[in-house]
């Protein structure tokens, strides 16, 4: 089950009429919340993920469950083009290095629970950072934390706001999942 | 205005007859790209749908006003959606029924002459696609060889002119689109032709064609000699039809040679695709009128529609006819291969009997170009 902010029925409904709702729904969402459309014809999948290409939207996965195409979309956000601020950032390369080191760092992934699912790093945690303040005391505030979303921009308000609470080895992963070459792991098929 | 409709039948005549015709093709980038529809004056603009959802001002400059505008998608729902948007800012536009689905599927039947003692010759242009079936009729019998997906239109054509098809052959197992001729062969109780070492693993009955078998359609005696002609695949065939015509299958093409890679065995095969261009096929009399399973581009069709040329035409002026360096050949045809064609494992596994997808998934694994040769 893949969380979602939203979800369209555009079952039975043949092009273009899935695309169509998709805009109209995704208008009245907030930027970074995850929409799944639920869809029946089969060339929406090529669709969408072009129209995503070219409006700018993050197409994540498609799941098929029997004859149901369920789509993932993250609306885009301002946020990402952001500067950063939080000072202690590493690039993809290195941590990649101390993965393959020590087993047991701790990698904290802030993008959304469905943007995870689709691809992560083994071993990170799905934190997203909308609910960032309930897993506080989970974690080590000595500890080494590395902290990744998709572009290193919602990583860095995490890394702010975990240093904020005390946290004193917080690292920012510059640029994060969008350039990420090493293993990944899925945790939907 | 109207949004009007237009068949694939009447884009067909359009392309063959060279007419002009502006294609707004709405369909995603990547579809676009694998295949489109080609004539020689036809222009095309590929424009998704989903970018024109806000209206279609940005590009109605680039659609001229003095030319039949058709809008064309993969079904025929988005460009509904779309003429209608272009008709309502004043500009007249078509849509193409059924979309590229049926653009794919549509067969225009071309005679290509008479037979020795009264009888026809038809090739069926699938132009979607650049498939080539034939129908050989002769006093009320008729053969099918090579045929598309769908039986019902060589079934039909046959009632139309009054022949009742008897013999159903393909001259190899196709790799690029799913046969019809099981399926025709029941209907119709005809018995259905394939060459053996082609269809070892298939799952039903068949009669094994083999080199050197005569058939003989309707009272007349056309006689269909079967030739063994490796090269495409290990059991390909050609027929010698009336002494006239030699059907070469996806062995000899007018502008490029078969590919001998789609089961897996381009170096195998090479040999014997260079035996048969080069050495059986030159034994054969170069009056003979080449009729292949497919053509690769448009400029192959003649002025009817047809795709046919002499078999000494073809000795002079095609490429793949003309390497006389064996090491040269075998470079071209393995070491030059453009991409497989879609779904090509499975469509292997349809015509062979070993998967049995519905009608909808049998579509989409058809869709896109046949990319069966090599030039």
């Amino acid at each position: 089950m893949i969380k979602s902010d939203s979800v369209l029925d555009a079952k039975g409904l043949a092009c273009p009429m899935p695309i169509v709702k998709t805009k109209k729904a995704i208008n009245g969402l907030e930027s970074g919340d995850v929409l799944e459309i639920q869809a029946t014809d089969k060339g929406s999948t090529a669709d969408l993920k072009a129209w995503a290409k070219s409006t700018g939207h993050q197409y994540l996965g498609t799941v098929e469950e029997g004859t149901v195409l369920k789509h993932y979309l993250r609306k885009s956000s301002e946020e990402e083009t952001r500067e950063k601020k939080h000072p202690n950032v590493m690039k993809n390369e290195e941590l990649q290095q101390k993965i393959d080191a020590n087993q047991d760092i701790v990698v904290l992934d802030v993008r959304e629970a469905a943007e995870y699912a689709f691809s992560h790093i083994p071993n990170a945690k799905s934190v997203p950072l909308g609910d960032l303040d309930e897993y506080l005391n989970e974690f080590d505030k000595e500890a080494e934390i590395y902290v990744v979303c998709r572009t290193g921009n919602r990583s860095d308000l995490a890394a702010q706001q975990l240093t904020a609470a005390g946290f004193k080895q917080v690292i920012n992963i510059v640029p994060g999942m969008s350039e990420w070459t090493g293993p990944t792991g899925k945790s939907v098929y | 205005m109207s949004v009007k409709e237009m068949t694939a039948k009447e884009v067909a005549k359009k392309v063959i007859n060279k007419e002009e015709l502006f294609i707004l093709d709405v369909r995603n980038e990547s579809d676009f790209n694998d295949w489109k529809i080609e004539g020689q004056n036809i222009a095309i603009l590929n424009t998704p749908y989903f970018d024109l959802l806000d209206g279609v001002e940005e590009i109605m400059d680039s659609i001229p006003t003095n030319t039949d505008v058709l809008v064309v998608c993969a079904k025929e729902g988005s460009s509904i959606f779309v003429a209608e948007m272009l008709s309502d800012a004043g500009l007249s536009a078509s849509y193409l029924k059924g979309g590229m689905k049926a653009w794919s599927e549509y067969l225009e039947p071309v005679k290509i002459g008479d037979l020795t003692n009264g009888g026809e010759i038809y090739q069926f242009v699938r132009l979607g696609k650049g498939c080539l079936s034939y129908m050989i009729v002769s006093d009320g019998e008729a053969a099918v060889i090579d045929s598309t997906r769908n039986p019902a239109i060589y079934v039909e054509f046959a009632s139309t002119i009054g022949a009742k098809i008897t013999h159903v052959f393909d001259t190899h197992l196709h790799a690029d689109h799913i046969s019809g001729g099981r399926k025709i062969a029941e209907i119709t109780n005809a018995t259905y032709w394939l060459p053996p070492k082609d269809a070892e693993e298939v799952t039903f009955e068949y009669s094994p064609l083999e080199g050197g078998n005569v058939v003989t359609i309707g009272h007349t005696e056309i006689d269909i000699l079967a030739l063994y002609s490796p090269g495409h695949t290990i059991g390909s065939t050609s027929f010698v039809i009336d002494g006239k015509y030699l059907l070469s299958g996806d062995i000899l093409f007018i502008d490029s040679i078969g590919r001998p890679d789609l089961a897996g065995l381009a170096e195998d095969w090479v040999g014997d695709l260079r035996e048969t261009l080069y050495n059986r096929y030159r034994e054969l009399s170069t009056d003979l009128i080449v009729l292949p399973a497919h053509f690769m581009i448009i400029e192959e069709l003649n002025d009817d529609g047809s795709v046919a040329k002499q078999l000494g035409t073809l000795f002079a002026e095609n490429h793949g006819l003309n390497i006389a360096d064996e090491a040269e050949f075998r470079q071209m045809v393995t070491g030059n291969l453009p991409p497989q064609p879609n779904s090509y494992q499975e469509i292997r596994e349809t015509n062979m009997g070993k998967i049995t997808p519905d009608d909808d998934k049998q579509r989409e694994m058809e869709i896109g170009p046949n990319r069966c040769a090599v030039r």
